[in-house]
């Protein structure tokens, strides 16, 4: 039963660590995990592999107390544990820093990494002792700031180092790294895995989840990979070509998932010779969002917005659909010019847009998944004419089984949902509305490859039959693969319009940004 | 490991059967009503019957049902205040107002044993408080002030406008319809429970029938997504509140009516608390989102059934809050999901262990 790793290295004699085995943890209408196994050996770096609802983030929340597991047992340095919330796993040396960071921005840098840990005097905090304790903590990682400075003053990266200091400050013989390093740059992701190096040397199990395959395999000894609540396997990185782990991944050889690309990039192919634009723009702008800028979107035409993160990408969409209300320019939506821009009358003119953050602004989660495919078009007919049951329920199942939403029950409660299916279910909400224009904000974010490519080939199929599609990614190879033109974005300027062709690549793209940049 | 999934499967079936039924949010609800509603029927016998005397119902058990009327009232508006993530505390005052403004109509009218009269002071006193429900409304949703603090004005206020409206006095008045509005029948049945289970009925339909309910929780749940959806939340909350404003008025009329006395110290005093528990005790939650309209009536019975119980029991009135507040503790205890994840953590953690020793 259990899966092959077939040679060990040197360091790897090392007695484990954790060992969970049997895991199984149920939500209503939905079995996250099935008897899954995971074992961390103290200095090495372990990747938890898996695509979005592989049930990664539920066993990292096993492991860290966050769930209680309905069967199976979790060992910690020898010891069976029952972890009955955060502070257990803590206690027995299991630390998080979790994909947002966890940590009071407005708090000092001191105060974030020993909260709970301040140097007493009595019933007193000895605020100059904690305040040392703090920087020694913060010099063990090569991190030479003020403990003084609040935390939001620094960039994500140092708060992200920062929340490792933090993990450590108990000592933890296991660190849990979630997605820590979706929200970094290359120099700073080098730095971060410095100090992961050195915590593999002092002999801390790091257990590391990525989307990222390159610094998977970059900084991982050893890999689990889990698919559908169950596992596939344990494997040595070194062992593991990358096509046979993203195989493992998706449940597919590999030949089919380079065929999918294969097809929506044959469905991309451009078809010029669009009338009138869907959606014109004219000096549309807002202050301190947008600097005025001019768009056409065309009919079956996919648009791409480029630009590196804050350049304004997310805010040509919010202002294009009337989420935020421009302060200046013109909208003209098939020809009509549009007064006062909101995210109803866009719905009702047929315009839909996929927000960035899916938590915040996408989800309703205590509701179903039926109900939250209904939310945009039962507001689109306002409160008091309710979509028919018959209707809804069809439109809920064609897009349950279109899109293939995991699970297919249109009465599961959607924070149950993994990631990559809430994704799905939002895609549904507006499609349910039969938009002539559909912005997206980044919709494989956090979703790996897999679910990646089925988005990617339903937006091709989606501007194949007619739909106009604005693109916003901040991978540029996903945003050229798909996209006939591409909006480059910089500095909250729109500063370029390349059409796309067989002989640009990203490093036209790059040279856009970069050439406006020494122009203005 | 198939015995064990049997095993498994067959404890599973049955437990989901009694989780169904102690899961549902009305289950422990449900069970203080029974359980006060039997204590009162031991200690004093009789206490359930329920006689027709002159075509009217009569009875302990109609009684429960008459004074639930007001609370009940409150509650379906406050409910749906509370889905959307709000509150309005001004009901108590909101009461006292409608009261005022129906009554002292009538007083200057002196023609108060007139039907028209009556109607005239009770539509007098309805409009009213719906436009205090329009103002309140227009607090929170237009000028995005906290609904606590947005309704906190109403509560303060409202008893010194009552006040004015009545100049100080308590207004009295003769007027034998405006009377039956709280004291009468109809079909045998009280006209209060009439008047309440017609509202409930209409706004359950209004509701559940068209999309209100499900835009209400998405508003409570997420705002700004809701929004984002195309969901006219200021809108759809506005109405809320006026829903709010119009049944509190009309709780007013209803609770004051059969003593024709616009006491406006004391109409409707503390009653927008009473009303916040009838919606906790029916399993509506505080933070929104969620709601249960059939929970109020259960919540509304528990509150009279349990004020009668202190009368039956013949402990001091004044000893009322305390025993309020402790069947809201078994209740919200009974009822709380975290106890309950932990009770279930021990009941399936023993099976396990006993699973591994057989295999």
């Amino acid at each position: 039963m259990s899966p092959t790793s077939t040679t060990d290295t040197a360091p790897a004699a090392a007695k484990p660590v954790v060992e969970m085995t049997g895991i199984t943890i149920e939500f209503p209408g939905v079995k996250a995990l099935d008897d899954v196994a995971l074992t961390l050996r103290p200095g090495e770096v372990h990747a938890l592999m898996g695509e979005n609802g592989a049930g990664k983030s539920t066993l990292i929340k096993a492991l860290t107390g966050v769930y209680t597991i309905d069967s199976g047992t979790i060992t910690v340095s020898g010891a069976e544990q029952r972890f009955d919330g955060p502070a257990d796993a803590q206690a027995a040396g299991v630390s998080t820093v979790y994909q947002e960071v966890n940590l009071c921005a407005n708090l000092s840098v001191a105060e974030n990494v020993m909260l709970g840990h301040e140097v007493r005097l009595g019933p007193f905090v000895n605020w100059p002792a904690t305040r040392r304790a703090a920087r020694a903590h913060l010099a063990r990682f090569g991190l030479d700031i003020d403990p003084v400075s609040m935390l939001a003053s620094h960039s994500i990266a140092i708060q992200q180092l920062v929340a490792i200091a933090r993990a450590m400050v108990v000592d933890a013989k296991v660190l849990i790294l979630d997605e820590p390093t979706s929200s970094l740059d290359k120099a700073e992701v080098a730095q971060l895995f410095d100090v992961v190096r050195q915590l593999r040397a002092d002999g801390v199990a790091i257990l590391f989840v990525s989307h990222f395959l390159e610094q998977v395999y970059d900084i991982s000894d050893r890999m689990t990979i889990l698919r559908n609540g169950r596992l596939v396997g344990e494997y040595l990185t070194s062992d593991l070509p990358r096509l046979e782990l993203v195989s493992k991944m998706v449940g597919r050889a590999s030949e089919d998932l380079a065929d999918i690309e294969a097809v929506a990039r044959r469905a991309a192919a451009p078809s010029e010779g669009a009338r009138e634009p869907v959606l014109q723009a004219l000096a549309l702008g807002k202050d301190g969002s947008v600097e005025p800028f001019d768009l056409d979107l065309f009919e079956g035409e996919i648009v791409g917005v480029a630009g590196l993160l804050g350049s304004g990408r997310t805010e040509v969409a919010r202002l294009l659909y009337g989420a935020d209300r421009p302060d200046q320019g013109t909208i003209t939506v098939r020809g009509k010019h549009v007064k006062g821009a909101s995210p109803l009358g866009s719905l009702q003119r047929g315009v839909a847009l996929a927000s960035e953050d899916r938590k915040k602004e996408g989800i309703i989660g205590d509701l179903t998944v039926r109900e939250n495919i209904a939310l945009a078009m039962q507001a689109e007919r306002g409160a008091w004419r309710r979509v028919p049951a018959k209707e809804l329920d069809a439109t809920v199942a064609k897009y349950i089984d279109a899109l293939g939403i995991h699970p297919a029950n249109p009465d599961a409660l959607i924070k149950n949902l993994s990631g990559g299916n809430q994704q799905k279910v939002l895609l549904a909400r507006w499609l349910a509305t039969a938009p002539k224009l559909l912005l997206l904000d980044e919709p494989t974010r956090g979703i790996d490859v897999g679910a990646k490519a089925e988005i990617q080939r339903l937006v091709a199929q989606l501007a194949s039959e007619g739909m106009s599609v604005v693109f916003i990614s901040s991978e540029l190879e996903e945003v050229l693969r798909l996209s006939h033109r591409v909006v480059v974005m910089r500095d909250r300027h729109k500063v370029g319009e390349i059409h796309n062709g067989p002989d640009v690549t990203t490093t036209t793209v790059l040279e856009t940004i970069a050439a406006s940049g020494s122009a203005s | 490991m198939t015995g064990t999934i049997t095993g498994a499967d067959g404890r599973t079936r049955f437990q989901t059967t009694v989780a169904r039924v102690t899961g549902h949010q009305l289950f422990w609800p449900v069970v203080a009503l029974v359980v006060l509603l039997l204590a009162c029927g031991i200690v004093s016998p009789g206490f359930l019957d329920v006689t027709v005397r002159d075509g009217h119902l009569f009875g302990q058990p109609v009684d429960i049902l008459r004074q639930s009327a007001t609370p009940l009232l409150l509650a379906i508006g406050m409910c749906l205040v509370i889905a959307t993530g709000g509150i309005d505390l001004s009901v108590g005052a909101v009461m006292a107002i409608s009261l005022a403004v129906s009554l002292t109509y009538i007083a200057e009218s002196g023609t108060g044993s007139n039907l028209s009269t009556a109607l005239t002071g009770l539509f007098l006193g309805l409009v009213v408080a719906l436009a205090i429900g329009v103002f309140n409304g227009f607090l929170v949703t237009v000028l995005g002030i906290q609904p606590f603090i947005a309704t906190l004005i109403l509560m303060i206020a409202g008893r010194g406008i009552a006040m004015l409206v009545t100049k100080g006095q308590i207004t009295t008045v003769t007027s034998p319809p405006f009377k039956s509005i709280g004291s009468g029948f109809v079909l045998g049945i009280p006209t209060p429970v009439i008047i309440a289970g017609g509202v409930f009925v209409l706004v359950a339909l209004l509701v559940r029938r068209t999309a209100l309910g499900m835009l209400l929780e998405s508003i409570g749940i997420n705002r700004e997504a809701s929004r984002l959806a195309g969901v006219k939340s200021r809108n759809i909350t506005w109405f809320v509140y006026i829903l709010c404003g119009l049944l509190a008025g009309l709780a007013g009329i209803v609770y004051g009516a059969p003593t024709m006395a616009a006491d406006s110290n004391n109409i409707g005093l503390m009653k927008e608390l009473d009303a916040i528990m009838v919606v906790v005790l029916g399993g509506t939650k505080l933070d929104g989102g969620k709601f249960s309209l059939a929970g109020t009536i259960v919540g509304a019975l528990i509150l009279t059934t349990l004020e009668r119980a202190v009368v039956i029991f013949h402990l001091p009135t004044q000893v009322t809050p305390l025993f309020k507040a402790l069947v809201l503790i078994v209740v919200c205890v009974a009822g709380s999901e975290r106890l309950r994840g932990k009770l279930k953590i021990r009941r399936t953690s023993r099976p396990v262990v006993a699973a591994e020793v057989a295999a």
